[in-house]
């Protein structure tokens, strides 16, 4: 044969294939669609990893485009200035941005997604929070508007997603002092480089999410093989050649996989739209900013059709298509092990040089030796995996009829249930990894605040004094507070003593407040009006021991001067204590009648409030009493430990991911063993017709799927802490592992494996009806 | 296979004469081996003698091949009744159960009742052929599976030909 | 006839759709007798044998097994009839391809909660009774269609039944291995005094059964008592 008319016949093969795939009667259908819908659920997820990026990246462009930072020198007010005050508060849980606007003339910027500047009295409020205020929460966020007429919504250029709560109110007046000023918006872009660690995280999350979608996709391709195989086999008695019906295979698979990357495009397109309803660790997108590169879905558009052909061509090497049937070799070889090694060794081989520790800056080299390592490795989990359950299946002997149905038929073919375990295999170990990594990322990240929440749960801070005895008066009448204490911060200087020459300053905190107030920062013993402390937080400065004492004098406030005061002789000095915010220093307590509070030149007022545990909503009102006396007060939550948000973030991703994708495998572990019942009906309709119990069956099909489950969450907790403790030895975190999260990880798995017995169960139940005999 | 019974039911139609009855019956069932004249007018006469049958009218001129002959009630339940019953199972037997199964389809009657009914007959022969052979030596076994495989044979012709009732019925019609 | 019927099908009715596949079917089976079904293709034999087996419910008529209904039996009553009283050989793909010989006998036994011990070994008795001994721990699929079938008779009388329901039993077979299964399935029959039910188009296979009843487009005829009657 000639290699034109070879080739030609090898393309009318494979087009005689893409027919089979729609021509083939209700089962060729039901095999294409059961592929394309397989293939397009993982082109779905493919689009949607490759989109990330993108949204993240329009994400970013856009609250760099609204950024009012500016930092630098201080520009005068002009005919193009605007005064921005940064009045950020949270509802709840939830961050919400606000700005309060004061254009200084008529060419004053305006904010991105603003038609025209709020004029005072009227705000400009995102769609999330104007659905807030219609909520019935609205009453509990409106004060902070202080009255203002919502005029209008701020557009999509001007939020960082569809789910952001913000606001711009214009107002007449702002303290020039507090705010910025901005010829522009945008003017400092913000840029978050990802660390050596974050980078790590990130490629491995991108592996352990991407591995069981192509596991999965493998499996789609493989749906409904069996019947295909026996299709094969009749035109194989017709005079077609092994390599015929191999075109013909992958001309069919090849016909489902694009079918289902049709399928996962639109899948896609229908999900970006749903992308706005879902909001997660406070970041939600646009479906305009879901949107894959295009190199990427190039890549995708190819790369699935030509993984599907691969597999579906490696499938038919083990199964002999002739022409009077589809023959399984009877004894399947004996599985070696050494080929299986290969792999997983390969992955420790590029992982194992790194484990000394990692250079500071990721170079494009380590960081793909990082991600080959752990595919290799996570792989490796899949390929050992049919050895593993053959190994420990052989032996097994005896038990109840359910239990010997299923171990006899694991015993003829381990491969077929270990496919089916794969991806979860996969996916399990590679969580276990990154729970690992992140949870020693995470406690290295975990900052101590020393703040005392069981003192109080917030501090507030003004910076106009006057507003702070009308704040106290009002929190104290709020429902939900139980206890407010206040005072004036300022702080005193004094020149170091003579003879210390080319020492600083020295300096303690000056605070003016009640008593009780005083209480927070020393253990008074006793006070009354009129007295003073001096607080010594130990170790002692003794340079600030002896400047700062009973009787000398000290400059009160900071920097270029203020007005000079005498510590009173009998100022007591006790020992500082550490307040609720955290803070632990040297520090002057006077009561009121000691020093006149509005001597105190750019004082603060610091109130620290206590709020009834019960009322979840007490803080909403104290933010906005702040809101309403001091719009660019601030009101801080305290909190005994913080962690950095942005690995919660990652973390809730991840946790989101893996559901996802063992979900994913679920359906289509689902699909295997619902397929493999349907190959078995005459089989099960006979077992049924001679009496057998159902329950008998439904523990076949159980622990047919548990066995195999079980040894591959074995595998892949072995696996996963073995990556985890290579990635953590990278990192250069001491290796801990988290049993528990271990158990989770573990624990999902089977939960899967249940799920999928009991939805599998209908379907055994509805083909072991004796009528199944007929069927032949 | 009695000639007479088959001339008897080729008269249910209606009246032929000698020579159309040797005719029809050499087309339809004589096969290689057509009948003799003599053989056909010795069987009518016996018929005629037995009152199965009776002159429906003599032609002018003369020979035997003038006469013209009926089926009478009495001919007529004569071959009811052959029909009804069962051949002996014995080997070669189509040539008799072929007759039967034609002149049943003919007459319009049930062909398939025909076969069952031999049916029966012939696995009461079996089972006593199955049975002897359970018993006996070798021997016995070849000559009884001999004679099962030919009723076997017997049965899987009348199977077959039940099953090609309707295409036979517009064959014959025609 | 005298008794009770062991087995008894009254005026049965069964439609697959459009397709009447029983129009009004009757038969009676004694105990330990062993009864042909014949009849052209889709005349409706097997689904004859399933409802006498409790397997297909018919649409109207009644099954009544040693006097009690079988239709009004609830599936499982009727799984555990099957279990118990019935034994069942088809023309093939009754064995389960992972189990060995051995075990496929035995799997009556166990469902019945015997020991796997006792049960395997009052299966090797079968085995050798039905000149098995040396398939036993074979997979059906390493065993000839012959062998396949015996094992098939043992595991259908190695409850015991009281009736043993053959659908085509040679029907895959050759002459000789036909031959071998029908002798070794109505021998034993005979010896634990099952009744035979017997699916078959075969006349030669039909010549092990005591009578026979015809099946012809849903309807049942016994045509021996017809001609004895006629006599």
């Amino acid at each position: 044969m000639s290699d034109r008319r070879g080739r030609a016949s090898a393309s009318r093969d494979v087009l005689l294939g893409m027919r089979f795939a729609f021509a083939g009667g209700r089962d060729g259908w039901t095999r294409t669609v059961l592929t394309a819908v397989g293939v397009g659920i993982g082109v779905a997820l493919l689009l949607l990893a490759a989109a990330v990026p993108g949204a993240l990246q329009a994400r970013q462009e856009r609250t760099s485009a609204r950024s009012d930072l500016r930092l630098g020198e201080q520009i005068p007010a002009a005919a193009d200035t605007m005064l921005v005050g940064q009045v950020d508060t949270s509802f709840r849980q939830t961050p919400v941005h606000g700005r309060l606007l004061h254009p200084e003339g008529p060419r004053a910027p305006i904010p991105p997604g603003l038609t025209a500047v709020p004029r005072p009295g009227e705000v400009v409020v995102s769609p999330a929070l104007k659905d807030l205020l219609d909520s019935p929460d609205g009453p509990l966020f409106a004060p902070r508007l202080d009255g203002a007429r919502v005029t209008g919504t701020i557009r999509q250029e001007g939020l960082s997603g569809p789910g952001e709560l913000a606001f711009y109110r214009g107002v007449d007046a702002l303290p020039a002092d507090e705010v910025t000023r901005l010829r522009t918006f945008g003017d400092s872009p913000s840029s978050e480089g990802l660390g050596t660690v974050l980078t790590i995280l990130v490629v491995i999350i991108i592996v352990v999410l991407l591995l069981p979608i192509a596991v999965f996709l493998a499996a789609a391709v493989r749906f409904g093989s069996e019947s295909r195989d026996r299709r094969m086999a009749a035109l194989r008695l017709i005079g077609a050649d092994r390599r015929m019906t191999r075109l013909m295979a992958a001309g069919e698979t090849t016909a489902g996989a694009c079918l289902g990357l049709v399928v996962g495009g639109v899948l896609f397109l229908v999900g970006r739209q749903i992308a706005p309803m879902l909001s997660l660790w406070d970041i939600s997108v646009y479906a305009s900013d879901v949107r894959p590169s295009i190199p990427l879905v190039a890549v995708i558009a190819v790369a699935v059709p030509a993984l599907s052909v691969a597999v579906s061509v490696l499938a038919l090497r083990g199964v002999a298509i002739e022409p009077l049937g589809v023959t399984r070799r009877a004894t399947p070889p004996r599985r070696r092990l050494w080929w299986r090694l290969i792999l997983p060794g390969t992955g420790l081989a590029l992982l194992v040089p790194l484990v000394g520790g990692l250079p500071e800056t990721m170079g494009g080299v380590v960081q793909y030796q990082v991600a080959a390592g752990a595919v290799l490795l996570l792989i490796g989990a899949v390929t050992v995996l049919p050895w593993v359950i053959e190994l420990v299946v052989r032996p097994l002997r005896g038990g109840p009829v359910g239990w010997q149905l299923a171990v006899r038929r694991l015993q003829l073919d381990s491969a077929m249930s270990a496919r089916l375990v794969n991806g979860i295999a996969v996916a399990v170990a590679g969580a276990i990894a990154l729970q690992m990594l992140f949870a020693a990322v995470q406690k290295e990240s975990t900052v101590q605040t020393r703040q005392d929440p069981s003192r109080a749960q917030a501090q507030i801070r003004t910076h106009d004094p006057a507003s702070a005895g009308p704040i106290a008066v009002r929190l104290r009448a709020t429902p939900g507070v139980t206890r407010v204490t206040e005072t004036l911060v300022g702080g005193v200087s004094a020149e170091p003593p003579a003879g210390a020459a080319g020492q600083d300053p020295a300096f303690a905190l000056l605070q003016v407040g009640d008593c009780a107030a005083l209480a927070e920062y020393a253990d008074l013993g006793s006070c009354a009006g009129g007295d003073v402390f001096i607080a010594r937080a130990t170790p002692v400065d003794p340079g600030a021991q002896e400047a700062i004492r009973p009787g000398a004098t000290v400059t009160v406030t900071v920097g270029d001067g203020g007005p000079r005061w005498t510590v009173p002789g009998d100022a007591r000095q006790v020992p500082a204590r550490r307040d609720p915010s955290g803070v632990y220093q040297d520090v002057i307590l006077a009561t009121p009648g000691a020093i006149d509070a509005r001597a105190v030149p750019r004082s603060i007022a610091n109130t620290f409030v206590s709020l009834d545990p019960g009322d979840p909503d007490a803080m909403e009102r104290v933010r906005n009493v702040v809101a309403q006396l001091d719009p660019v007060g601030t009101v801080a939550t305290l909190a005994a430990s913080e962690t950095v948000g942005r690995f919660d973030g990652i973390r809730r991703g991840l946790y989101v991911g893996v559901v996802v994708t063992l979900l994913l495998i679920g359906a289509s572990m689902l699909v295997g063993t619902v397929e493999q019942l349907r190959d078995r009906r005459r089989m099960l309709a006979m077992l049924v017709a001679v009496g057998t119990r159902r329950s008998a069956l439904s523990w076949s099909v159980f622990w047919q799927t548990f066995i195999p489950v079980m040894i591959g969450l074995a595998l892949a907790v072995v696996f996963g802490l073995g990556l985890g403790v290579a990635l953590l030895r990278m990192v250069s975190v001491p290796v801990s592992i988290d049993w528990a999260t271990v158990a989770i990880s573990a624990g999902i798995g089977a939960a899967v494996v249940l799920l999928v017995t009991a939805l599998s169960l209908p379907t055994l139940w509805r083909l072991t009806r004796p009528e199944g005999l007929r069927v032949e | 296979m009695s000639i007479g019974h088959t001339f008897l039911g080729l008269l249910e139609s209606g009246p032929r004469h000698g020579y159309d009855l040797k005719k029809t019956f050499d087309d339809r069932f004589g096969h290689a081996r057509p009948l003799h004249y003599g053989q056909v007018y010795a069987t009518l006469s016996r018929l005629l003698k037995d009152g199965l049958v009776e002159l429906d009218g003599v032609e002018p001129g003369e020979g035997p091949e003038r006469k013209r002959y009926a089926v009478t009630s009495a001919g007529v339940s004569d071959v009811e009744l052959w029909l009804a019953s069962a051949e002996k199972p014995e080997p070669y037997l189509q040539n008799t159960l072929y007759t039967k199964v034609i002149l049943a389809l003919l007459t319009g009657r049930s062909a398939a009742d025909l076969l069952d009914v031999q049916r029966a007959e012939h696995l009461r022969l079996m089972r006593e052929l199955t049975r002897r052979k359970a018993g006996g030596d070798l021997a016995d076994n070849l000559i009884c599976d001999h004679a099962l495989f030919h009723l076997d044979a017997d049965l899987r012709w009348l199977e077959l030909t039940a099953a090609r009732l309707d295409d036979l019925r517009r064959q014959v019609r025609a | 006839m005298t008794g009770q019927p062991l087995l008894e099908a009254d005026g049965l009715h069964k439609a697959f759709g459009p397709t009447k596949a029983l129009d009004g079917a009757s038969i009676a089976i004694r105990a330990g007798e062993i009864v042909a079904i014949m009849g052209p293709s889709g005349s409706g034999k097997s689904t004859l044998l399933h409802c006498l087996a409790g397997i297909v419910r018919p649409d109207s008529g009644h099954v009544r097994y040693q006097g009690a209904e079988i239709s009004a039996m609830t599936d499982g009553e009727r799984s555990a009839l099957r279990r118990t009283q019935f034994g069942f050989v088809f023309q093939f793909g009754q064995l389960v391809p992972e189990l060995t010989c051995l075990e496929n006998i035995a799997l009556p036994l166990r469902m019945e909660g015997v020991r796997r011990r006792e049960a395997e070994a009052r299966a090797a008795e079968w085995l050798d009774r039905l000149h098995l001994a040396d398939v036993g721990r074979k997979r059906p699929g390493e065993v000839s269609g012959g062998q396949g079938q015996r094992v098939a008779v043992a595991r259908a009388l190695v409850t015991r039944p009281q009736a043993v329901f053959a659908d085509e039993p040679t029907g895959a077979l050759d002459s000789l291995n036909g031959e071998r299964v029908m002798r070794l399935l109505t021998e034993a029959a005979r010896e634990t005094g099952a009744a035979v039910v017997l699916v078959t188009h075969e006349a030669r296979v039909a010549g092990y059964s005591d009578r026979e009843i015809v099946v012809r487009d849903g309807r049942t005829r016994d045509i021996a008592r017809e001609m004895e009657e006629a006599l």
